[in-house]
């Protein structure tokens, strides 16, 4: 029972995945990554029972601040900017939903023939870490504005978060709970310089193709 | 005593921080509190390694008995081995050096607020230092992080369109970076897993299990690591952050980067090759040390050619001799020794001609020798500096770096590597050659005019002249580097001794 409606949490994170490639708009890319995050929160407790103190507070961190903190950050960065929509991404969406199916599926694959606990095995966390990781790479390379590079970050984090959960005995909550911080604070400053990318770079919107100033 | 360094940075940053700027007495002294901390700091490390303090094992009081390294109370992981016993103090005296230059160069720049650069500076100091005594791997990813991110506002000093594009692309390749390297962190700790161990992220545990780990997720969990901390340490091809760095930001924050980051970030991947060689895959580790060592070394060499900016030229000069650190251990042997001695030299040198290419930028208000030439009329003492800085770089004798680089090139071959011994020579005269160019250009000639490019000049159309304080602290490296060309005190080499032996036989 309960590791039915895990494995639907994970298929989740696989739809999040795609929805992230599929779309234009900035705020559904924000919100998109901000729901991985509270899935990967809830999958949190689920999975490690019998720590179930830690992993409440491990949980309740990661909703707060991948649901709650970081999404405000970026949904106001967004608001200082003109842009909704990206524009003319390097690899088109259609394509890089393609790229992100193909992704997945060599997750699937990869994760089959990798030498895995047993009680790891035919589990569906271990591809759904590595396809979240692969689709963040994708956006991180194929977009252009500086908000939808900063949520593929966020992406391909969710993905190591969800690696991690493989792992509760080895990283104590003091170090998760650092990531996490660690992990606003980047977030918060990447806002501060999105907003200033708005303020020098006369465009309609952060666009890091614009950087082009730094050349050889 | 471990955690005195590390705390009061912080609450000297907390300080800086609160510190209201409407009251100009108070605006005016709070870049003091950097040379401040900087001093205690020396201070505290200079105690601890003279009385022999913080060896693992001895902090908790238990004798070495692995059950005192289980506190949920993070000090608990802090301990100084000999591998952190020699970066440490390098690390100290480095931003002892910046620190001081730190208050005269805001005066300088008085039409920007001190505060966030104060504060910035102040966790960075804490954040290194705890990259380097701590020895929970998990732990030093946090402190390298944050590390990383107290530097973003150094690197955006300057509020331009130009640092603006720096700092983006340092955080958002650094955070890359970061991610992989957490993958492989956890890769680690599944290594142990696997194999039906208690998976730990403890150093002192995991080299203890090392030679059980499971050996594909150990060289997974160690590629990882290497492209990761790779990144961050600005190895070839990870290395495209690093010149619009270090191009961008004020020369003291090259100097801090070049001089005490990096090898703070080098530490943290020979933990890992530490943990291989504890795991006996020695072999495997060095072959990619090697490898990734060569190839930045050519990179850095080719791309210092006719390189027309200077402090993308001393960038560029960091990635050369990162990958010599790295190849250095990779050889093996002797080879290490060299690489360890190496690490010091670099940290001090590069350090001191960040500083002094940072005055030249302040007397020109420009960074490319197209505008700038003659710096020994403008600028004499900082000049100078700069021509006897990238003798220094360049591993040219009396300079310690020469036998450093000699070690590395004496451990090649004797390892049988003839082939890289040859290669890296001839990529060393490269950059010899290259780097010689565009500094004699700097140096030498008619003396330019200044530009006003991007408000780079003294606030006031003050004319920037040589000070005590701005070409002090890089006299005193330099001298530092100098010495340890000549002399190797008996000490230093027991240090490097003990800490090659811990590098490549993995054990504590």
């Amino acid at each position: 029972m309960k590791s039915s409606f895990v494995e639907a949490l994970l298929v989740v994170i696989f739809f999040l995945n795609l929805f992230v490639l599929g779309t234009s708009r900035l705020r559904s890319t924000i919100t998109a990554s901000a729901a991985q995050g509270v899935v990967a929160g809830f999958l949190t407790v689920l999975l490690h029972t019998n720590h179930l103190g830690r992993a409440l507070v491990v949980a309740g961190g990661t909703i707060a601040i991948k649901g709650a903190l970081i999404p405000t950050l970026l949904h106001r960065a967004l608001l200082s900017t003109k842009t909704r929509r990206e524009v003319e991404p390097y690899v088109g969406f259609s394509a890089s939903l393609l790229l992100g199916a193909v992704a997945t599926g060599a997750a699937i694959l990869f994760a089959e023939r990798l030498p895995l606990a047993i009680e790891h095995q035919g589990m569906l966390l271990v591809p759904a870490s590595m396809a979240t990781i692969l689709t963040g790479f994708i956006v991180l390379t194929t977009r252009r504005k500086a908000i939808t590079q900063v949520v593929g970050y966020l992406v391909l984090e969710n993905g190591v978060f969800l690696m991690a959960l493989l792992l509760h005995d080895a990283l104590p909550s003091l170090v998760e709970v650092g990531v996490l911080l660690d992990l606003l604070v980047a977030i918060f400053v990447l806002a501060i310089v999105i907003h200033h990318v708005q303020r020098d770079f006369s465009s309609d919107g952060a666009d890091v193709a614009e950087f082009h100033r730094l050349r050889e | 005593m471990l955690w005195v360094p590390i705390v009061v940075p912080l609450l000297l940053m907390l300080v800086a921080a609160s510190v209201p700027s409407s009251v100009a007495a108070t605006a005016r002294f709070r870049p003091l509190l950097v040379p401040l901390g900087g001093l205690i700091h020396l201070g505290v490390v200079t105690l601890m390694i003279v009385r022999g303090e913080g060896a693992p094992g001895q902090s908790a009081g238990q004798g070495g008995s692995s059950a005192g390294w289980d506190s949920s109370w993070g000090w608990g992981w802090l301990a100084l081995d000999d591998l952190s016993r020699l970066v440490l103090p390098l690390f100290s005296v480095v931003f002892f050096a910046c620190s001081l230059y730190v208050p005269v160069y805001l005066r300088l720049r008085q039409e920007r607020s001190n505060r966030v650069f104060s504060a910035a500076l102040l966790g960075f100091l804490a954040m290194g230092t705890l990259i380097v005594e701590t020895h929970h791997l998990g732990l030093m990813w946090v402190a390298l992080e944050a590390c990383a991110l107290a530097t973003a506002p150094l690197l955006f000093f300057n509020e331009n369109a130009r640092s603006l594009e720096a700092t983006w692309k340092y955080l958002l390749l650094g955070a890359v970076g970061i991610a992989l390297a957490l993958l492989g962190t956890l890769f680690l700790a599944y290594s142990a897993l696997y194999a039906g161990i208690e998976s730990t992220l403890v150093l002192d545990d995991v080299l203890r299990e090392a030679p059980r780990l499971s050996r594909p997720w150990l060289h997974g969990a160690f590629i990882l690591l290497f492209i990761g901390y790779g990144t961050k340490m600005g190895l070839a091809p990870m290395h495209t952050w690093k010149p619009d760095a270090y191009g961008e930001s004020p020369g003291v924050v090259g100097a801090l980067l070049a001089g005490g980051m990096t090898a703070c970030v080098f530490l943290a991947l020979l933990r890992f090759f530490q943990i291989c060689a504890a795991a006996n895959e020695l072999a495997f580790a060095r072959q990619i040390f090697v490898a990734g060592g060569l190839f930045s070394v050519g990179v850095g060499a080719a791309f210092m050619v006719r390189q027309g900016d200077y402090k993308r030229m001393l960038a560029y000069s960091s990635v050369e001799h990162m990958g010599l650190l790295v190849l250095g251990v990779g050889v093996g042997g002797v080879a290490v020794l060299g690489a360890l001695l190496h690490l010091l030299n670099n940290g001090l040198a590069k350090a001191a001609m960040f500083m002094a290419a940072g005055n030249i930028h302040r007397a020109y208000g420009a960074k490319t020798v197209d505008r700038v030439s003659g710096a020994l009329d403008r600028v004499p003492v900082s000049a100078t500096l700069f021509l006897a800085g990238f003798f220094a770089l360049t591993g040219t004798p009396p300079f310690g770096t020469f036998v450093s680089e000699f070690t590395i090139l004496r451990g090649a071959m004797a390892a049988g590597h003839v082939g890289i011994a040859a290669v890296l020579m001839g990529l060393l005269l490269l950059a010899f050659v290259a780097m010689g160019s565009t500094v004699l250009k700097v140096v030498h000639g008619p003396a330019t005019a200044s530009t006003e490019e991007d408000g780079a000049r003294g606030g006031g159309g003050v004319r920037f002249r040589d000070s005590l304080a701005t070409v002090g602290p890089a006299i005193a490296l330099l001298l530092g580097v100098c010495f340890l060309g000549l002399v190797v005190p008996t000490q230093l080499n027991a240090a490097l001794l003990a800490a090659a032996r811990m590098i490549e036989g993995g054990r504590p």
